[in-house]
């Protein structure tokens, strides 16, 4: 039940409704309940999408993370040390049929705060039907999924959030000018259920926030404070 | 089993069986006979004679180096097989097996029953088998080797006074002696008095213990059982099931005899394994482990069929029994995991883990584990996650402040990257990895992390590592190895190790 202040009557809102903005501040579109999302890299030698992902997960409970072999040659194991003190299981799956099948199995399992996936190229166990039967456990047990993709193309696929993800050049570091600053991404939302497609420059704030991040002009000669709250 | 080395042998190669064959082993002074044929044995040949006095017998004897391991490794699966007899079966010596079947027997149909289908099954096998059933286990030890046979409590020393004095398992020496004085048989020597006896032979060589000991006037226990045995249930079949689904059919049924047996003990299985014993007396094994102690049927059942989905049982000629055993468990009471809060998920995580590890290999299923070392790939271990489910939390201030500086991915090995063009202090302005060139816009480090020099070899150099940002924004983790004019080799090299997110 839900219960306003001011006596309003709550309405019997449709659930899939799209989200209103609150305020002004604009908010990373964001699925209304834990589901499927596809991440494409730009590239296998770009890690970028792994910091936006990281950004998006709870810490509260463990992880599961599956790399296919082919993966891990590609674009590197993953590393604890700069995840930052996440509880973490890692798969190291043959291929890409039993990297799914780890993936099915860990989002039924409730205890896990999300699951990653990521597969290399466009493996054939990959189908409409895989996908699909993954966004479908992940919204009955409630357990976000990331499917990433390295080097893939984006057929057909029942994930609801469908993101391309690249680096673009960092913000400026306040403290040393000619180091790299805080991170990037050139994100384009490509597909999604009950949002409409866009791209963003964002960055992410470390407390929980996203924000828009202007197009890079000079930058030697860009602000100290390029970050917009 | 007296020819088991040479039955062992001659099972396993192609050699005609009547050419006069020997199995040596190195003495010290050459080669000892460890086992003969028949056909050499009529040539004169003796088990424990020197390779040199028994070619001088029989000059074409052809000799083979013995595997006195593989016996004993041979021994050790007759010993389990032998558990469908009996479960308390001790391995006696280099050939000999001993089954406790004190109230066992009947069973099978009495104890000439029994002893028939031993032979019979041993005979199965192309092994000679000699049994002997008797009261006490030294006089069944010395009538399998000199007259064996069924004795009963009261004939026993009647059936034994025959025997030689070689049949109480005493020392060569001392059996020589014996013979010198006369006492041919175990008959002779209990007729003396005692006291003389004990007198004359003392400490190893006690000839009044090891009368007493075959006659049952003291007791010699079998090594004894483990107290505390392993929950196992067992199910033997009327008939030699030969289709490939047998094993899961059993398992089906042994799964909740076995759990009521962990219930009653209040124990958790933490290893199981599924025994198929097959006709021919070889054994198919599947186990599974588990990471917190379970006896919840459907996980034990869903787990164990995993592991036959990846390794199926084969049947062979048919197994005839199946034993499911829990190898390993851990006490484990009654719990409710929490009565207010919803439930931590452990148990749910444990069993994810099992599913996971049972499928695609305990190896492909691992957890980090925290290591004191600065060096990237040394500063965790990966361990398996049924091992290690409580895993040890790292220092949470080192961890934020390291998720800084390291990057969210490490590349297996590192990897030479080539450096075009450098600036005067020596940091590469343009390099090329994976044949792609990448212009550095950006730079931070270095951060040197020098060599475990109390692990590693002397000419291990010292990383540099800086953090670049390449002119796309794509941010990697490459170090320098060794510096110009360290003396640990030529010009310092280039590596790529990590990618940033």
């Amino acid at each position: 039940m839900v219960i306003l202040a001011g006596g309003a009557v709550p309405t019997a809102r449709p659930a899939k409704s799209l989200p209103r903005a609150q305020s002004g501040r604009w908010r990373l579109p964001a699925p209304l309940c834990p589901t499927l999302s596809e991440l494409f890299a730009a590239s296998p030698r770009d890690c970028g999408w792994a910091g936006f992902l990281l950004a998006q997960v709870d810490r509260s409970k463990p992880l599961l993370w599956v790399q296919d072999r082919m993966a891990i040659l590609e674009s590197g194991r993953i590393h604890p040390s700069g995840l930052g003190g996440i509880d973490l299981i890692h798969v190291e799956a043959r291929d890409a049929r039993s990297a799914l099948w780890a993936m099915e199995e860990g989002v039924r399992c409730a205890a896990l705060c999300a699951v990653v996936g990521e597969l290399s190229g466009d493996p054939t166990a990959l189908d409409f039907t895989s996908t699909r039967r993954l966004a479908m456990t992940s919204e009955r047990s409630g357990v976000p999924c990331w499917l990433v993709r390295l080097g893939g193309n984006a057929n057909l696929s029942g994930a609801r959030m469908r993101w391309r993800v690249a680096s673009a050049p960092s913000l400026l570091n306040p403290l040393d000018r000619r180091a790299p600053g805080p991170a990037v991404w050139d994100s384009q939302l490509f597909r999604a259920r009950g949002f409409p497609p866009g791209r963003w420059s964002l960055a992410h704030d470390g407390a929980g926030a996203f924000h828009l991040v202007a197009a890079p002009g000079d930058r030697a000669l860009g602000e100290v404070e390029r970050l917009r709250a | 089993m007296p020819r088991l080395a040479i039955e062992r042998w001659a099972k396993s190669s192609d050699c005609a069986p009547e050419l006069p064959t020997v199995l040596t082993v190195e003495g010290t002074h050459g080669p000892v006979l460890y086992s003969v044929t028949k056909a050499a044995a009529g040539l004169g040949a003796r088990t424990g004679a020197r390779l040199t006095d028994a070619r001088a017998l029989a000059p074409d004897l052809v000799a083979i180096p013995a595997d006195p391991q593989g016996d004993e490794a041979l021994l050790q699966r007759l010993a389990r097989w032998a558990q469908r007899w009996s479960p308390l079966v001790e391995i006696d010596g280099a050939d000999s097996l001993r089954l406790e079947v004190t109230g066992v027997a009947h069973l099978f149909g009495g104890e000439e029953a029994l002893s028939a289908q031993v032979r019979g099954r041993f005979e199965a096998l192309e092994l000679t088998a000699r049994v002997a059933i008797a009261p006490t286990a030294a006089a069944a030890w010395a009538l399998a080797r000199c007259a064996p046979g069924i004795c009963g409590r009261d004939e026993l020393e009647s059936r034994l006074s025959p025997l030689p004095v070689s049949a109480l398992r005493l020392e060569p020496g001392t059996v020589r002696t014996l013979e010198r004085l006369g006492l041919k048989t175990i008959g002779a020597l209990s007729r003396l008095p005692r006291l003389s006896l004990a007198r004359r032979f003392r400490g190893a060589e006690d000839v009044v213990d090891a009368l007493d000991r075959a006659l049952g006037k003291t007791a010699e226990p079998l090594t004894a059982a483990r107290d505390d045995p392993p929950p196992r249930a067992g199910l033997r079949l009327g008939e030699p099931a030969t289709h490939v689904e047998a094993a899961s059919q059993a398992l089906e049924r042994l799964i909740p005899a076995l759990v009521r047996e962990l219930e009653r003990r209040r124990l958790g299985a933490r290893n199981l394994s599924l025994h198929g014993f097959r006709v021919d007396g070889s054994l198919a094994v599947a186990s599974v482990a588990i990471a917190i102690p379970s006896r919840d049927p459907e996980h034990l059942a869903r787990l164990l069929a995993g592991a036959m989905e990846t390794a199926a049982l084969d049947p062979g000629f048919g197994f005839d029994a199946f034993v499911l055993a829990a190898d390993w468990a851990e006490s484990l009471d009654a719990a409710q995991e929490n009565l207010v809060e919803e439930p931590s998920g452990e148990r749910d995580l444990a069993r994810l883990v099992d599913r996971l590890s049972v499928k695609l290999g305990p190896k492909a299923v691992r957890r980090p584990q925290p290591r004191e070392s600065h060096v990237p790939e040394r500063s965790f271990e990966w361990v398996a996650a049924t091992s290690s489910l409580q895993a040890k939390r790292g220092n949470p201030d080192l961890a934020s402040v390291l998720a800084a500086s390291r990057p969210p991915r490490l590349l297996d090995r590192p990897e030479a990257i080539a450096v075009v063009y450098a600036t005067p202090q020596g940091v590469p302005r343009r390099f090329v990895w994976r044949r792609v060139v990448h212009d550095i816009a950006l730079v931070e480090g270095p951060e040197r992390i020098a060599p475990e020099w109390w692990r590693e070899r002397s000419t291990a150099r010292l990383r540099d590592y800086y953090r670049v940002e390449d002119e796309a924004g794509r941010r990697y983790w490459i170090f320098r190895e060794g510096l110009a004019g360290d003396g640990r080799g030529g010009a310092p090299d280039w590596f790529m190790h990590g990618l940033f997110g």
